[in-house]
């Protein structure tokens, strides 16, 4: 759609200027211009530094994923599943949820100590919630007709499972995998912050620590566009998925 | 009423709900009694909440009957769907990550037919039902009646014995109902089906059917069959007859009263089971 | 289980809240009986009981009433900011769809961009004190307003919206009297979730900050080894937050199901 693409552009542009005119009225020790920050971003991007530090994070942010999302939706279809016990756990989850995580960041910090296996603790307990609640909501909001469906066409509990409820609750399910990734980065660049020596939050707190403005501001924009890219590569499986593939 | 047992026989049937968490239990339908013979078409009409639905479970197998016999062909209904038997139900079900022909081809791939078999039973279908050009669409692209016919389509392919329909038109406009409801005579013309269909549209119930069931308010029974004696080459133009005026005004007239009655019910009713 | 007489509908203990509040009681007094055990040793966590006795020592004492203080009122006034901003670019976004089009990416990706890195921008711009405080607050709840109000418009029937039109009401009015009532139960969600959010904002800042605050209390605790102080302060943190958030839940569901959403 040219139009869209064109509003795209419109519309960062318009950002990139807005941010600019920002930059002129609070000055250098607060930001730095959008032309600085993209330049130090490549420039970045070509330091070994970096991709140690990237690395670093990206291994930690893959494991916790693969947990968070593991078991998320473990948790999430059983409680689906299960009436009784969904009606049950339905508002502890969401309680869970909404509970600032700082509070358990002490104690995770305690268990864990420093080092990798803090920084995914970190993460899962950001990302587990949202895949389990959207893969629970999901499977309960199966159309009822759908059941009947299955049931008419006689079709075996494995079967009906496989053939109708997966497609049926595949995309709101997606979505939260989606919700949940992006939790999962936060998390653990946020374990990065307490309790490493390694990884972009790692360089985030020593450049904050100098202030040093268009470090902090190059490493936050590379942290977005990753972000980004992430969720709309997400965005569209989700489309697919829901299209029948 | 009562005589020799049809292709599906009722006997004494009653469908109570048991109730949970201190609700009393719901005395949904029955006592029935009623005989639906090989090949008929054989309309459920009655206000809502009456358990025209329930009824449909019965029919299909899907929920065991709290007392009394259901028999399909002689053999006993036990709570699980015989082989024969389809059913269309009032919300849309197609299935929305597939395409129409997907759709369509959905019960027969799950028994195993061959890939060739397969095809030439839903390229029939579809051409039946007036749908081989969207075979490609998805159902979030057709309108509610194009997704009741693929609904339709997908449990015609599987060539059922008995057709159940539970107000498969409630959601479309009159004149589509009126349409769709030629095309159902057609279907069950040249399958030669059995066709229990349930309905709160009197006039539907009038001109499609051998046999009308006026069901009470909840628990349902039935108060009364009315026999139409329409011809089966009949279409919806059935309505200029001069006996349509006075079939509609007996089921009218029978089901009067029991629509204030349920009226007052309902509205405890859906409390209850919500 | 179930009574012969059904006794009035909210009095009644249901096996679900029943089996919820045991699940609950059993988890606590599993921790507290590891606690006491030694399997959970003291410098990692102390047991559930004292953390509640710590709390309730604080309370008592007020010796930290003047962070609890700071800290919730730098939260009620990131809440309101948020809720208002959030509400207000919602609102637009959701008229210009066009620009909803293209920040749509922006908005789904905003939770995962760590906006704690702003601190020190906000620091130097508003100088050390609530007001860099308050506006991190507000970042981090502003976004969930923003998309839940878009939400909450979108799902304005438009056969609701149209009866307004008939009795021609201005736009001002079409918004106020129709469509913000209509959108309530899903802007109730926005708001409870930007009260989550901003706290979190709030605390972890002051967390940084270190100067005053609930944020503040735990970190010097946690420095010190205090884990009786750190605890209490956390649980009064926590039980604060499960209190509002059940209300506004238990609110936001009443709602939808008045409204038939649900």
């Amino acid at each position: 759609m040219k139009s869209s693409r064109f509003d795209y552009l419109v519309f960062v542009a318009g950002l990139l200027v807005l941010w600019q005119l920002v930059y002129w009225a609070v000055g250098a020790d607060v930001l730095s211009s959008p032309f600085a920050t993209i330049a130090r971003a490549l420039e970045l991007l070509q330091t070994e530094a970096f991709w140690v530090h990237a690395k670093a994070t990206t291994s930690a942010f893959a494991i916790a994923s693969v947990i968070s999302i593991a078991g998320g939706i473990v948790i999430g279809l059983w409680l689906g599943l299960r009436r009784f016990a969904g009606d049950v756990a339905s508002p502890i989850l969401g309680s869970l949820y909404s509970i600032p995580k700082i509070t358990l960041y002490p104690l995770i910090l305690l268990i864990f100590g420093l080092g990798i296996s803090a920084k995914i603790a970190f993460g899962v307990i950001h990302g587990i919630f949202p895949v389990a609640i959207f893969t629970m909501n999901a499977v309960r909001n199966v159309a009822p007709v759908y059941h009947r469906t299955a049931h008419i066409m006689r079709l075996s509990p494995v079967q009906s499972a496989a053939t109708i409820m997966t497609p049926a609750a595949l995309p709101e399910i997606l979505a939260g995998i989606r919700v949940g990734i992006a939790l999962t980065l936060l998390g653990t660049l946020i374990g990065e912050l307490f309790a490493s020596t390694s990884g972009i939050g790692f360089a985030l707190v020593r450049a904050m620590g100098i202030h040093a403005v268009t470090d902090i501001l190059a490493l936050t924009l590379l942290i977005f566009v990753f972000a980004a890219s992430l969720n709309a590569s997400l965005h569209l499986v989700e489309r697919w998925v829901r299209h029948g593939g | 009423m009562v005589g020799e047992a049809g292709q599906i026989s009722l006997r004494g049937v009653t469908k109570v709900f048991p109730g949970h968490e201190g609700h009393p239990d719901v005395h949904a339908l029955g006592p029935i009694d009623l005989d639906i013979a090989r090949g008929e078409f054989f309309t459920v009409v009655g206000p809502s909440g009456c358990g025209k639905s329930t009824l449909l479970d019965v029919l299909a197998g899907m929920a065991r009957v709290t007392a009394g016999t259901a028999m399909f062909e002689d053999k006993p209904l036990t709570g699980t769907v015989p082989n024969g038997i389809g059913a269309v139900f009032q919300q849309d079900a197609s299935f929305f990550w597939l395409n129409v022909w997907d759709n369509v081809a959905f019960g027969l791939r799950r028994r195993g037919m061959p890939r060739a078999e397969v095809e030439r039973r839903v390229d029939k279908a579809l051409a039946f039902m007036g749908l081989t050009g969207f075979a490609k669409a998805y159902p979030a692209q057709l309108s509610g009646g194009m997704r009741q016919r693929v609904c339709i389509a997908r449990t015609l392919v599987l060539e059922p014995e008995v057709l159940l329909l539970d107000e498969p038109f409630g959601a479309l406009d009159q004149q589509t109902r009126l349409l769709m409801g030629d095309e159902l005579l057609r279907i069950w013309r040249e399958t030669g089906a059995t066709v229990v269909l349930i309905t709160h549209a009197l006039d539907e119930a009038a001109m499609l059917s051998d046999r009308v069931g006026v069901m009470s308010a909840r628990p349902g029974r039935f108060i009364d069959i009315v026999t139409t004696e329409w011809p089966r080459t009949r279409d919806s133009r059935i309505v200029s007859d001069r006996r349509f005026g006075a079939i509609t005004a007996r089921l009218w007239d029978k089901l009067r009263d029991e629509s204030i009655r349920s009226l007052a019910v309902a509205g405890l009713a859906r409390a209850e089971e919500g | 289980m179930t009574g012969r007489t059904a006794a009035p509908r909210r009095w009644r203990v249901s096996k679900v809240g029943a089996t919820r509040a045991a699940l609950i009681v059993l988890t606590l007094a599993l921790l507290e009986l590891l606690c006491r055990v030694g399997v959970l040793d003291r410098v990692t966590i102390i047991p559930p009981t004292e953390m509640a006795s710590a709390l309730w020592d604080i309370v008592r004492s007020g010796r930290f009433n003047a962070d609890i203080a700071f800290t919730l009122l730098n939260t009620a006034a990131a809440i309101v900011l948020a809720i208002l901003a959030g509400f207000f670019v919602g609102a637009a976004l959701h008229v210009v769809p066009r620009l909803r089009r293209v920040s749509e990416p922006l908005l789904s990706a905003y939770y995962a961009i760590p906006t704690f890195v702003f601190y020190p921008l906000l620091i130097v711009t508003f100088g050390v004190g609530r007001a860099a405080l308050i506006v991190m607050g507000a970042m981090f709840g502003i976004v969930a307003m923003i998309v839940n109000t878009m939400l909450g418009l979108d799902h304005v029937p438009p056969a609701v919206d149209k009866a307004g039109s008939m009795l021609r009401l201005g736009p001002m009015r079409q918004l106020i009297l129709v469509r913000l009532p209509a959108a309530a139960p899903h802007l109730l969600t926005g708001v409870r979730l930007a009260v989550a959010y901003s706290v979190i904002g709030i605390v972890a800042g002051e967390f940084i900050l270190a100067t005053s605050g609930m944020g503040k209390r735990i970190a010097f605790a946690y420095d010190n080894f205090d884990n009786r102080n750190m605890y209490g302060m956390l649980l009064l943190l926590l039980v604060g937050v499960i209190i509002v958030n059940g209300v506004l839940t238990h609110w936001e569901n009443r709602l939808h199901r008045r409204f038939g959403q649900r």
